[in-house]
């Protein structure tokens, strides 16, 4: 047979959250992909080098802007490493309040992820569903702190104010309905049969490989390797709540799918026990207005919806920090692209970015 | 607490095996090896591989510029037997290059991209060390402590 030479073609944009920021150049054979290198940079505000030019309260507003749809953790991630840094201890109060908010975080991710396999494949139906649903979150967010998307509400020391009453009531309520919209998307996209050939089988990778590559959070769970930090090295008051690390067993892309859609309903049930259990009290430790760490280095991680977010902070003594590095998940886990694509199809290209869940926001920093 | 309890026992041990190259700093949680830049792959390579430690995934790789020298930070945690340890190196301002780690750890790949381009450490071995996210004909290193923001030396 005849051997036919290999072509470039750039793809995309065509994730949502990739429009005009990720370029992925294949190297094809046919219609088979040789390579999928991944082009980023388009969107590096140089986030770690502002840092060094703030106080470390002023840094908080830009931890929002690297992952955008989880901006909660971004803040708890940031805040607990200060926190660890000057032995600062959180009330109870603003502990359960923490984490409720990026449990609620976690689903209004996953829900956006959900959207975007939808969009991806073609069913605009569920991205709509996965948004609207969404609202009903940012809805509660902008009760409790007046923005939607960048919040900035969990501070050094607690959260920035307490919650009015009707969000405790608004909350129970987005659980009680929480169970009907999940049935919704099961029975939309998990049980279409569209769904299941494109998903299944494709875009595999081992759970050994998962590891080597660096691969955390849902990517990895979903090829079956249990690693979650909220069990393993609980950070706050995780160690409080029952809840189960949903896990995959192929590792292709419709695990990767799955393990988000069941971690939908364990952070809808942390959430509730954290509502029963949320004791009164203040929010907020009496703190200096500007923070001075003695000189040291921390590394701090949580699970994000992404996978591992982790702050290195070096303090020289002063008060701003004298190096801030972000550990993005995303960034780390877009390394995976090129081996899982390789020997799969244009399409399934497609569908392995979606079930990666990468945030360029958080890929360039 | 545990769990740094583990982590002093391992860095005693360690330091008596690759003595001296190896010393401890820091204290409590900031507690770190730093080890010379030469036996940094013989070091990290067991532990990786050794069952007494099994770090099998390298969470963080970033780097630092002290302007007299940069350190090269790396986190590590072992899935098996959960404990996590963190490793420094450090190279001069100008040799500034360090043994790549992609040969032990893949996931090192993009980090240490990411490190040269912002920082300019290279890493030898490094299958693919190009820049990652700052232009291809940019010619600085934004993260280095010498860096300007604006050409006359004012700082944003």
């Amino acid at each position: 047979m005849p051997k036919t030479e290999t072509y470039t073609l750039n793809m995309g944009p065509q994730h949502p959250s990739t429009h005009g920021v990720l370029q992925v150049v294949l190297e094809l054979d046919g219609e088979r992909v040789v390579k999928a290198i991944p082009q980023m940079g388009y969107l590096h505000r140089g986030i770690e080098k502002l840092a060094e030019s703030r106080t470390y309260t002023q840094f908080i507003p830009y931890t929002d802007r690297l992952d955008y749809v989880s901006s909660m953790g971004n803040n708890l991630g940031y805040c607990q490493t200060i926190e660890k840094l000057m032995a600062i201890s959180v009330p109870e109060r603003a502990e359960y309040l923490r984490v409720i908010m990026t449990e609620l975080n976690r689903i209004a991710s996953h829900l956006i992820f959900m959207s975007s396999v939808a969009i991806d494949l073609g069913a605009t139906t569920g991205m709509m569903f996965g948004f609207r649903d969404r609202e009903r979150i940012l809805d509660l967010f902008d009760m409790a702190c007046g923005a939607r998307l960048t919040y900035s509400y969990i501070r050094f020391g607690g959260v920035r104010e307490d919650v009015p009453a009707e969000f405790i009531e608004a909350t129970r309520q987005f659980l009680a309905d929480f169970p009907a919209m999940l049935t919704e998307h099961h029975t939309l996209l998990s049980g279409n049969e569209i769904l299941h050939h494109r998903l299944k089988g494709s875009g595999i990778i081992s759970g050994q490989r998962a590891v080597e590559t660096g691969l955390t959070g849902p990517t990895l769970r979903a090829s079956g390797v249990d690693y979650d930090i909220r069990k393993i090295e609980p950070y706050g008051i995780y160690d409080r709540f029952s809840f189960c690390v949903p896990l995959g067993t192929v590792g292709d892309n419709w695990d990767r799918y799955m393990v988000r859609m069941e971690e939908m309903q364990q952070s809808a049930d942390i959430i509730a026990q954290a509502l029963d259990q949320l004791p009164p009290g203040p929010v907020m430790t009496k703190i200096p207005k500007v923070l001075k760490p003695l000189p040291g280095d921390v590394y701090h991680r949580i699970e994000n919806p992404r996978g591992e977010l982790g702050y290195y902070v070096v303090s020289d003594g002063s008060t701003k920090p004298y190096r801030i590095h972000v550990r993005r998940p995303s960034f780390i886990n877009l390394q995976a692209l090129n081996e899982i694509c390789q020997g799969s199809l244009i399409a399934d290209v497609v569908a392995i970015l979606a079930t990666l869940d990468p945030l360029m926001g958080e890929v360039d920093c | 607490m545990s769990k740094q309890m583990i982590s002093s026992e391992l860095f005693l041990r360690l330091q008596a095996q690759f003595s001296p190259g190896v010393t401890i700093i820091g204290e409590h949680f900031q507690q770190a090896l730093l080890v010379e830049s030469e036996e940094l792959i013989e070091l990290l390579t067991v532990l990786k591989t050794d069952p007494n430690y099994q770090f099998n995934l390298l969470s963080n790789l970033t780097a630092v510029d002290y302007v007299e020298y940069f350190e090269v930070v790396y986190h590590l945690y072992s899935l098996p037997l959960k404990q996590s340890a963190t490793i420094k190196t450090r190279c001069t301002n100008d040799h500034a290059s360090v043994p790549s780690v992609t040969a032990i750890w893949p996931s090192a790949d993009f980090q240490e991209r990411e490190v040269y381009d912002l920082l300019g450490i290279r890493f030898t071995g490094h299958p693919n060390l190009l820049r990652i996210l700052m232009p291809d004909d940019f010619p600085e290193h934004p993260l280095r402590k010498a860096y300007q923001f604006t050409p006359d030396g004012e700082k944003g």
